[in-house]
């Protein structure tokens, strides 16, 4: 693992000394997030978001498991057991708005940490396993997302169960009968909150299991960088402790900043008010919506109106689980070698146009379906389809990229309009 | 003990035993059995694990209703429960009869006519339930003066799904009609739905 001029775990104190003998995990540390993990010296910010993703976690898991100390998960007290956090526990506003605002900003910041990884090819060879386990987590977080939700049992809890669990029913013969024994019961009721609330406790654990595995993988092949250009030698790297670490701790600063801004001074930005009328069977929202954080696969599932060949719900709840299931096929549908979008002018292009899309996506999926905005969602998911399945593969044949800098080291010192580079790495 | 023949001089070790070749051998016998046998076992554990998520038996207990009829006039409709799902009753007047009746079948997304939708001599009373067919809100036109769409019967406000005054999907992402359930007409004025 790593690179061969790592630095060696070498406790001094005895009683370190004692413990690497008898269970190694300081010396684990120090390899994965310490000094012993040589990382490309020329990372930049967006190389933070990893470390961002990890830290919000570690607040959902705490804010959570506190929360479960005060929350009911009975369909008659559920909502009045929230309003009681809110209103009587002690300090308990500011533990769910950290919570509901916290699943925001984790899902945030796995979104750029995601466009980190398509803009500078995070997903090619050698990387494939740590992509591939990355969407894995992101299927896992929506799915605790979606069920922590539900939790409050508020109007848009209720109706979001009720259309996310109608997904399953669009399955052809079987559909009704999984959906009934997804809730088990004909409506969500007291059964699925229930097990809604078990799943919900449960996941985040497993999400950690899988962010080890994840974070295992990268540390096989080092960490990509914005060049893209593998690591030659020692001079291109630098240790994680204290030069990343330090790094990162800027980046959580501002994390927490924004963070805060949002729980003090906004905390319903993100909600929605209906959620805050208790769940009622009978009757309706007028304008349902998920989170924002879903919408764009909204958008997906909304602009299948027509039925051909398959009924039209099953077209759109294929196209919304699909157009998250195409990305483990990524790696193999871009074929250029050359992995940062610096150097790949056309896809850069491309690229900047996807990210427009999933926005226009996004608003489609939170505005009111008028044919305009149909239509506009129609464009736009089979944009986002075509970029992955049809332009991707075509530009990285065709595509000439720009010249590829000799080494890391090279590119940075021709950035500060250093030396020229070294015969070290031009060799290398 | 009884006797055994042992030919073998003191000192020397016996003739290595060999196994008659037989496959599988008693010993794979063995392995496949034990394990064939923790697995019907780990089916048998795994299945009550599933069907707990099946509804309950306090759930299934709701599964019929008693609706009394009577006070709904024509042009009306109410809104009850079954299965802790919507239900919607609703009296039509001969208009409205008349519309759905009008309607060409063969151009319908889920071709029924209004008498297959209804019980015989009772046209009029159109009982279906409140949960649209796409996702499963619960549509508008059952209350006083709520959308009930271009077609008269039944607007979904979530996706834009309209039905029909038989409750028939006419426009939007819908798929099927409104589902009726099992019901019989207990008397003139009382429905069990069930």
């Amino acid at each position: 693992m790593s690179f061969p001029w790592a630095k060696h775990y070498e406790p001094k104190q005895p009683l370190m000394r004692w413990l690497d003998e008898k269970l190694p995990l300081p010396r684990l540390v120090y390899n994965a997030i310490g000094a012993g993990y040589p990382v490309p010296r020329n990372l930049n910010y967006f190389w933070n978001f990893g470390v961002l993703a990890g830290a919000a976690l570690v607040i959902q898991i705490v804010t959570g498991v506190v929360l479960a100390m005060h929350y009911a998960a009975n369909g008659t007290v559920a909502f009045g057991s929230v309003e009681s956090i809110m209103r009587d526990v002690n300090a308990g506003w500011f533990l769910r708005y950290a919570h509901a605002n916290g699943a925001s900003m984790f899902l945030a910041v796995v979104y750029i940490h995601i466009g980190r990884g398509l803009y500078y090819g995070s997903y090619k060879a050698p990387r494939e396993m740590v992509w591939l386990l990355g969407v894995v987590i992101f299927l896992l977080m929506m799915a605790t997302a979606f069920m922590g939700y539900v939790l409050p049992w508020g109007q848009m809890s209720f109706w979001g169960a009720q259309v996310i669990t109608g997904f399953f029913s669009a399955i052809p013969l079987v559909g009704d009968t999984i959906r009934i024994w997804l809730l088990g019961g004909f409506a969500p009721d007291n059964a699925a909150l229930n097990r809604f609330f078990s799943l919900h406790y449960l996941l985040p654990f497993v999400i950690a299991g899988v962010i080890i595995l994840h974070i295992w993988a990268l540390h096989i092949p080092g960490s990509n960088n914005p060049t893209g250009v593998d690591v030659k030698g020692e001079q291109d790297t630098v240790p994680f402790h204290p030069y990343y670490t330090a790094k990162d701790g800027v980046g959580v600063a501002v994390f927490f900043l924004i963070f805060a801004t949002f729980v003090f001074f906004s905390p319903n930005l993100l909600g929605h008010p209906d959620n805050y009328i208790e769940a009622n069977p009978l009757s309706t929202p007028a304008h349902i919506v998920p989170e924002w954080y879903f919408l764009p696969f909204y958008a997906i599932l909304k602009s299948f109106t027509a039925d051909f060949i398959l009924p039209a719900k099953l077209w759109g709840v294929l196209a919304m689980f699909g157009s998250i299931l195409l990305l483990f096929f990524l790696p193999w549908l871009d074929s250029s070698p050359v992995r940062s979008a610096n150097y790949r002018p056309t896809y850069r292009w491309f690229l900047i146009v996807l990210v427009f899309d999933v926005l226009v996506l996004g608003y489609v999926g939170g505005a009111e379906a008028t044919a305009r905005n149909v239509m506009m969602g129609q464009i736009a998911a089979a944009y986002y389809f075509a970029h992955f399945l049809i332009i991707l593969p075509l530009v990285s044949a065709a595509e000439r990229p720009r010249p590829l800098p000799n080494s890391i080291t090279e590119a940075v010192l021709a950035k500060h309009g250093g030396t020229a580079p070294t015969k070290t790495a031009l060799a290398g | 003990m009884a006797t055994v023949e042992n030919n073998i001089p003191p000192g020397e070790d016996p003739a290595p035993y060999h196994e008659p070749a037989h496959d599988p051998r008693r010993r794979d016998f063995i392995n496949i059995a034990a394990v064939s046998f923790a697995g019907v076992g780990a089916v048998a554990i795994v299945l009550p694990l599933i069907n707990q998520m099946n509804p309950s038996a306090d759930v299934l207990a709701l599964s019929t209703t008693e609706i009394d009829i009577s006070k709904i006039a024509p042009g009306q409709a109410i809104k009850s429960s079954f299965r802790k799902q919507p239900l919607f009753v609703r009296n039509l007047t001969p208009k409205e009869i008349g519309e759905a009746n009008d309607v060409d079948v063969g151009s319908l997304r889920d071709p029924q006519t209004l008498a297959e939708r209804t019980k015989p001599g009772k046209e009029n009373w159109l009982i279906t339930l409140g949960v649209c067919t796409h996702l499963g809100c619960v549509p508008l036109g059952a209350g006083e003066g709520e959308n009930k769409g271009p077609f008269g019967g039944y607007f979904c406000p979530c996706h834009g799904s309209a039905y029909d005054t038989a409750g028939r999907i006419r426009q939007g992402p819908a798929p099927q009609n409104l589902h009726v359930p099992d019901y019989t007409f207990t008397s003139d004025t009382v429905v069990t739905v069930g």
